[in-house]
């Protein structure tokens, strides 16, 4: 297990200028070995999601990670658009599409809402486990593995300590990942990726 | 005049004006110090090309001013002239009266008797529309404040012309009679006059104005609509011209300037829709009439008489420049021109005029002044006119720049304490668009720009301006390249750009620059230099018109956008690959006249190679449609064996 996975970060924000704990979190990670960073609302400002450029990186990572905050119970748009574009039919997907097979996808995100808010009769009414159901899918129909998320919740109440000591959780968790630390077999038993680090 | 001594003469005075116009241009003394230099040449004092007839010539080339004002006037909107009322009068009245009566004093000075000096110190205060406006506008000073307001002198002196005209023969019997009842004689005179004709003589201008007035707002533009229509080209330049020559001819029946009339008749077809047209026809005959014009005055220069008496001449050239500059100057402090302007103002208007021409001759006639005292004023005149160019130039040059130089001085220590991040090199169509959106989001701009105009209104909506050539260091340093983030070139010139580039890169490496790209090869150039972020000027509006193109062909909004959008990434990367070529072969690049005709082609041959039609699959379903069909086939197959067997 000692082989070392690289990793590709996918980072989705918007308006990474008014995030508090997003930009705290790339800091945390920017300049880590193996870890490759890709803003897509840097790279691609206006839309134009160069294909082949982002399947040449996905090739090159053993593990991707969907880094974001999470808009509407899901990702800011530009993901969504690099889904649609990227993991192309025969590429990712379909019959001669096994390009991705055996990667490990990750989704990496921040909400406001506290982990009790989702949950039936919560708030948000449902878990964020059935809200990533779609993200899933697609990893799975790609023949990847969709690895447990990192949640940081409550996002709106965390002191700045807190948010240092989740930017810092969230980095441990990279390098985890990136050295093999974990056992990806046992590893679904999780709820969250956080729940490793206890 | 026989033909071939007409087809002679042409040959003479167009060959002077080939030859010598260009090398004055190249030189940059501008046109009209080359056409004089031209006439000076080929005049009887030194090769002798032309002799007498150039005073003929010159009154038929002032023509060229009577279409000049013609021109102007359609450049001016009556509401636009409404507001120039008070320069006019105010400025223009001013400046005839002072002028007049410090020269008459002058004159009085050196034994003229008062109808004498009266007499030059009118003829003189007159300037020289002709040379005034076009070195101005060939500058692109006319409408600079000293531009317009030399402009609203020339005008009231046009209006003045032919009340002084008027006036000239009453002062005849005062001077030959020389009799003791001097007042009486004199209100006598006026009276008859303007008793006389006066009453019809203003009754027929103000229904000639009124005409020129109705006919140009109500009628012309049936009747030029009715040319146009027969798309004979020559007949719309034939009607131009005979509108012009007609209120020439109507004016001067009535008494009025030609000019005064072919202006008016001008602002009154400003509005009319067939302004350009107009405009593009009567130019060629302005341009070469006054070159005509130019170069007879050159060839009138009297050398002969100058080197006679050097002394006397050049003293009283000296008289007349110095009051007229020093009354322009005053007038130009009390009428609020900027510091710098009133400078310009003063050396543009300080010559005698054409008008004097005419006015000396008539005055000989009549009998005021004599021979002598006439040929001196002619050649001074003269002189002062061809003067003039150098004058202009030697304030561009030498004076303006200091001035602008002190005005900097003064607001760097505003700029210090502000610290713009971003000073926008020329302030242009393109350069306005980027300052308005800076502003917009709420960064302070610093421009430089050498258009006075611009520089007057962005003043006042507080923007920070200096004026000037951008690529001088001096310029670059006092608009505090020092604290700036970021240079935005935005001025149209390539040269320019690059050698800003090349001074800001040595001396300020701190300094991110992004220019704008005329071309491919300003592009590579730009790229030589390490600079990543520059945009060729057209390229974005062209491609937005195209996909527009493209959704009147059938494609969808998003289509076009989206085919656009790909397109402009694929042009990025074939402009690169071109750039590759550029480094290799950068001499091919030299011949300035093939380039675009080569960076088309290999632009072309470039596209052709990387196909752009095959980059863009997205939303694409077509592979998975087929695959979807054989699955489906291959479970049909296989229900049908199972059916079978």
């Amino acid at each position: 297990m000692a082989r070392t996975n690289k990793i590709l970060v996918l980072f989705v924000h918007p308006a990474i200028h008014k995030s508090r704990i997003n930009y705290r979190m790339v800091k945390a990670i920017e300049d880590v070995d193996s870890i490759t960073l890709v803003k897509l609302y840097d790279e691609y400002p206006d839309f134009h999601i160069n294909v082949k450029r982002e399947q040449e990186r996905l090739l090159d990572h053993d593990i991707i990670i969907w880094h974001h905050p999470f808009y509407w119970y899901s990702a800011p748009s530009i993901l969504k658009e690099w889904i649609d574009l990227v993991l192309e039919h025969g590429f990712a997907y379909g019959r001669k599409g096994t390009a991705l097979k055996g990667k490990k996808v990750m989704s990496a995100i921040s909400t406001g809402g506290r982990f009790e808010a989702y949950k039936q009769g919560g708030y948000n009414n449902f878990s964020i486990d059935q809200f990533l159901a779609p993200f899933k899918q697609t990893v799975q129909l790609c023949h990847m593995e969709y690895l447990p998320p990192f949640v940081i919740h409550g996002t709106h109440l965390l002191s700045d300590e807190e948010i240092t000591a989740q930017a810092e959780n969230y980095k441990n968790i990279l390098v985890s990942l990136r050295d093999g630390l974990f056992n990806f077999d046992d590893m679904h038993s999780y709820g969250y990726m956080n729940d490793l680090l206890k | 005049m026989n033909e071939q001594n007409f087809f002679f003469q042409a040959l003479v005075y167009l060959t002077a004006a080939v030859i010598s116009v260009p090398i004055a241009k190249r030189l940059g003394l501008g046109s009209v110090l080359g056409y004089l230099l031209a006439g000076i040449i080929i005049g009887p004092f030194v090769l002798g090309f032309i002799g007498g007839e150039g005073e003929d010539v010159m009154h038929f080339a002032e023509f060229g001013v009577v279409m000049m004002l013609f021109l102007i006037g359609l450049e001016l909107r009556p509401n636009l002239l409404w507001r120039m009322k008070q320069s006019i009068f105010g400025l223009g009245g001013l400046q005839v009266v002072f002028t007049a009566m410090i020269i008459a004093f002058v004159a009085m000075i050196f034994k003229q008797d008062v109808n004498q000096a009266l007499t030059i110190g009118l003829i003189l205060a007159l300037s020289s529309t002709a040379i005034v406006v076009q070195s101005l506008s060939e500058k692109g000073q006319l409408k600079s404040q000293a531009g317009q307001s030399s402009f609203s002198v020339l005008l009231f002196q046009d209006i003045a012309f032919i009340p002084i005209l008027a006036l000239l023969p009453l002062l005849v019997s005062e001077a030959s009679s020389q009799t003791g009842s001097t007042g009486t004689g004199h209100d006598a005179a006026g009276h008859a006059v303007s008793g006389l004709g006066g009453g019809l003589q203003v009754l027929l201008i103000l229904g000639l104005m009124a005409t020129i007035i109705l006919v140009g707002r109500f009628l012309a533009r049936h009747i030029f609509r009715i040319i146009a229509r027969t798309r004979l080209r020559e007949i719309f330049t034939a009607t131009a011209l005979l509108l012009v020559i007609a209120i020439a001819v109507a004016m001067e029946q009535v008494g009025l300037s030609p000019a005064l009339g072919a202006f008016l008749a001008g602002v009154v077809l400003a509005d009319n829709e067939y302004r350009h047209e107009l405009e593009s026809d009567i130019e060629p005959f302005k341009g070469l009439l006054l070159g005509l014009f130019f170069i007879a005055v050159g060839a009138s220069i009297n050398f002969s008489l100058l080197i006679e008496k050097p002394g006397i001449i050049l003293g009283f050239l000296g008289i007349l420049l110095a009051v007229k500059f020093s009354v322009l100057f005053l007038l130009g402090r009390l009428f609020k021109l900027k510091s710098g302007q009133e400078l310009l103002f003063a050396f543009a208007l300080a010559q005698g005029g054409e008008f004097a021409f005419v006015l000396i001759s008539f005055s000989q006639q009549n009998g005021i002044l004599a021979g002598e005292v006439s040929s001196l004023l002619l050649i001074i005149v003269a002189l002062s006119m061809a003067l003039t160019p150098l004058f202009l130039l030697i304030n561009d040059k030498i004076i303006q720049p200091f001035f602008s130089h002190a005005e900097n001085e003064q607001e760097k220590i505003e700029i210090k304490e502000k610290d713009n991040p971003v000073i926008i090199a020329g302030f242009g169509r393109f350069g306005v668009v980027i300052g308005r959106f800076l502003i917009a989001h709420g960064f302070k701009a610093t421009i430089l720009d050498n258009n006075p105009d611009n520089i007057d209104v962005l003043r006042k909506f507080g923007f920070k301006v200096y004026y000037g050539d951008a690529s001088r260091p001096d310029l670059l340093h006092a608009a505090g390249v020092e604290r700036a983030k970021i240079l935005v070139l935005a001025i149209d010139d390539r040269e320019k750009s690059l050698r800003i580039v090349d001074f800001v890169k040595r001396e300020h490496p701190h300094l991110t620059i992004i220019g704008r790209a005329v071309d491919m090869k300003h592009s590579y150039e730009y790229l030589k230099r390490g600079i990543l972020d520059f945009n060729r000027d057209t390229f974005d509006s062209s491609l937005e018109l195209g996909a527009k193109a493209l959704q009147y062909l059938g494609f969808n909004r998003y289509q076009a956008a989206r085919a656009a959008r790909t397109f402009k990434h694929h042009d990025t990367e074939v402009l690169h690959e071109l750039f590759k070529h550029y480094e290799q072969d950068e001499k091919q690049y030299l011949n300035e006249a093939r380039r675009f005709s080569k960076e088309l082609e290999e632009l072309l041959q470039t596209e052709q190679n990387q196909s752009i039609h095959e980059s863009d699959t997205a939303w694409d379903v077509t592979t998975l449609r087929e695959e979807v069909r054989e699955i489906y086939a291959e479970i049909e197959k296989n229900q049908n064996d199972t059916d079978a067997n």
